[in-house]
């Protein structure tokens, strides 16, 4: 996509005259993350993460193919060669903790996106592609760094493995063979490994692919920007590059010195000590919690002890978990306000800060242990979670009297008087 | 289809006019369209069999399906944990007191009937071994390893003197039934025969 407005690549050396004929690829870069792409110029820091996103990404992908070169896939070597990787390996450790924290930080990352998401209404027409795109690409994070976690079989990685194929035993009928066809096998075992192994290798690919088409989908209406009103002129934009390849720059600046932070000075903090013993099928860990990204599920995942509407509660509880994110899929359809950014949207504000606040507190429930008070909070924040999708955000958007929208993005960074001055510069 | 017309019929200038009287409006070209996309689709479908049955256990992992459990050892009140299907199995030599703990549950039908999952000592033991309780050592809720069969967890069997998970706390009784906690099912009994006195064969 482009505004009339946005500048044509025109290549000045022969070699790219001549590359650009027979295959424009710098073009397609040049229109699509280049100067070509015209951006709303009021775009705050809270839009940054989705360069940073891509950034975590690549660095997954490098990082983890040189971990490749080292590690075995096989149930019996596989702890030593993790072990071999920190210790033996020129620059294991730093590889390794590198993969480790950086998926941990590509998770922060991600959340932040999503929440930037939620709060300005990205998700809303014409933009709704892009945000089910993103939720499929969430899904695959998960499941990618699901089997990563699994791939260093210790005990940690093993009782990782079983619970989690052990949520679809609880379907009827099907579970027990659904779970043997998972794990290829009656409990996790080299055959899971090795499976594990190529799907963790394959999937940031598949990632990358959907990435692409959530860019594309990107491209066709352009960014969307805090007020939440579409671009109008050309001084409403700027170029891409170098305005925002200078600021996602400067906070990639900010990302790496928290990355080197955990990698370098507590790369364990994040991790859990039981994964430094070797993975034993007949002793399991006093306390399974899951990495810190996963915990509000696992509080929704828990928070049904009793059968609901004649469904087995384990079962409920799985289902429930699944529908935690498979409900975002909704998002641009519950909520029917035409007004995009929280920013205008006094009601949908608050709720929006106590889903914030409810996630904390799942979050909470998830890594502390199963029983109350913590049960009966975790229960009380699901039931407010699904409330919040399901009644608050299609009631607020009936109900609510937006405040007035700014009639364009130059006259909200500049007041009414920005009209006049490109007025009289125009 | 009216453009395949001139391809099925080369020599004809009148297009897919006699093409289409050939029999009731469906031509030759129509026929192998049908049958080359339907050869497609399944093979397609064919080949997604294979793919997907590969994930399946394999043969040697089904071939380690049974296993020779010695119980001469064990001492009445002591229990051992095998493998079994690659996962902990729990073999355990109950005492008189144990036995009779279950027993009592079994011939108190107001006690019964508040199990979770009904079924007596004699139904989850064979007849004449009843001292013999053979049950899988996975907790049903979600798969953790009840404590109670290992050495020197005599003193963690939980409230109901059988097992007890410490992952969310399921507590099993002397028959491993589900008396307290999350897990919806006993503790699974393996299908398994004794071979002699002192031997059994699980699976």
């Amino acid at each position: 996509m482009s505004f009339p407005w946005a500048k044509q690549y025109t290549p000045s050396h022969p070699a790219m005259v001549w590359l650009d004929e027979k295959l424009p690829l710098p073009r397609l870069i040049y229109g699509a993350v280049g100067a070509g792409y015209e951006v709303p110029r009021n775009l705050n820091y809270m839009y940054n993460f989705g360069f940073m996103a891509g950034l975590c990404l690549m660095i997954q992908i490098v990082t983890g193919i040189v971990l490749a070169m080292h590690f075995a896939p096989n149930s019996a070597i596989a702890f030593d060669s993790t072990e071999h990787i920190m210790r033996d390996v020129n620059w294991g450790w730093m590889l390794r903790y590198g993969h480790s924290n950086g998926a941990a930080l590509f998770f922060a990352v991600i959340y932040l996106h999503i929440f930037r998401g939620f709060y300005y209404g990205s998700y809303k027409a014409p933009r709704e592609m892009i945000w089910l795109l993103g939720v499929v690409i969430f899904l695959l994070m998960m499941a990618t760094a699901f089997m990563g976690y699994v791939l260093p079989w210790g005990q940690m990685s093993y009782w990782a493995a079983q619970v989690i194929t052990g949520f679809f035993t609880a379907f009827p009928l099907i579970g027990d063979g659904l779970k043997e066809w998972l794990l290829g096998g009656f409990a996790p075992d080299n055959a899971t490994l090795n499976r594990f192994f190529s799907l963790h290798f394959l999937l940031p690919f598949v990632i990358l692919g959907v990435v692409i088409l959530h860019i594309w989908s990107l491209h066709i209406p352009g960014s969307s920007n805090p007020t939440g009103v579409e671009v109008k002129t050309k001084a409403d934009t700027v170029p891409f590059h170098p305005y925002y390849t200078a600021k996602d720059g400067w906070t990639v600046g900010v990302f790496m010195v928290i990355y080197g932070l955990f990698v370098f000075y507590m790369p364990n903090s994040m991790g859990h000590p039981d994964n430094y013993i070797p993975a034993n099928p007949m002793q399991t860990p006093a306390h399974i919690v899951p990495e810190w990204y996963f915990w509000p599920f696992y509080a929704i995942l828990r928070s049904f002890t009793q059968p609901l509407l004649f469904i087995p509660g384990k079962l409920m509880g799985v289902l429930a978990m699944f529908a935690s994110i498979l409900v975002w899929f909704f998002m641009p359809w519950l909520d029917k306000s035409p007004v995009r950014s929280a920013k205008f949207r006094p009601l949908y504000r608050k709720f929006f800060w106590a889903l914030v606040i409810d996630v904390l507190v799942l979050g909470y429930c998830g890594v502390s242990p199963p029983e109350q008070p913590y049960i009966l909070l975790a229960q009380l924040a699901t039931i407010y979670y699904f409330a919040h999708f399901f009644i608050i955000v299609p009631l607020v958007s009936s109900i609510e009297r937006p405040e007035p929208l700014p009639f364009s993005i130059t006259e909200a960074v500049l007041g009414h008087d920005g009209q006049a001055a490109l007025a009289a510069k125009g | 289809m009216a453009q395949d017309a001139g391809i099925d019929t080369p020599a004809a200038d009148s297009g897919s006019g006699d093409g289409a009287l050939e029999s009731g409006g469906v031509r030759r070209r129509d026929f192998i369209n049908i049958a080359a996309v339907s050869a497609a689709g399944i093979g397609g479908l064919a080949v997604l069999y294979p793919l997907i049955s590969q994930m399946a256990p394999s043969a040697d992992v089904l071939a380690e399906a049974t296993t020779e459990i010695d119980l001469a050892a064990i001492q009445p009140g002591q229990a051992i944990k095998a493998l079994f299907h690659k996962q902990p199995l729990f073999v355990r030599n109950l005492t008189a007191e144990e036995i009779k703990k279950a027993t009592d549950v079994d011939n108190n039908p107001a006690e019964f009937a508040t199990l979770r999952d009904p079924a007596t000592l004699a139904d989850r033991t064979k007849p004449g071994k009843q001292n013999w309780l053979i049950t899988a050592g996975v907790c049903t809720h979600l798969g953790c390893v009840p404590l109670g069969a290992g050495p020197g967890e005599e003193m963690s069997r939980g409230a109901f003197g059988g097992y007890f998970c410490p992952c969310h706390g399921s507590t099993y009784d002397t028959a491993a039934r589900i008396r307290k906690g999350p897990a919806p099912r006993n503790l699974e009994v393996p299908p398994y025969e004794f071979t002699s006195d002192t031997v059994v064969k699980i699976g």
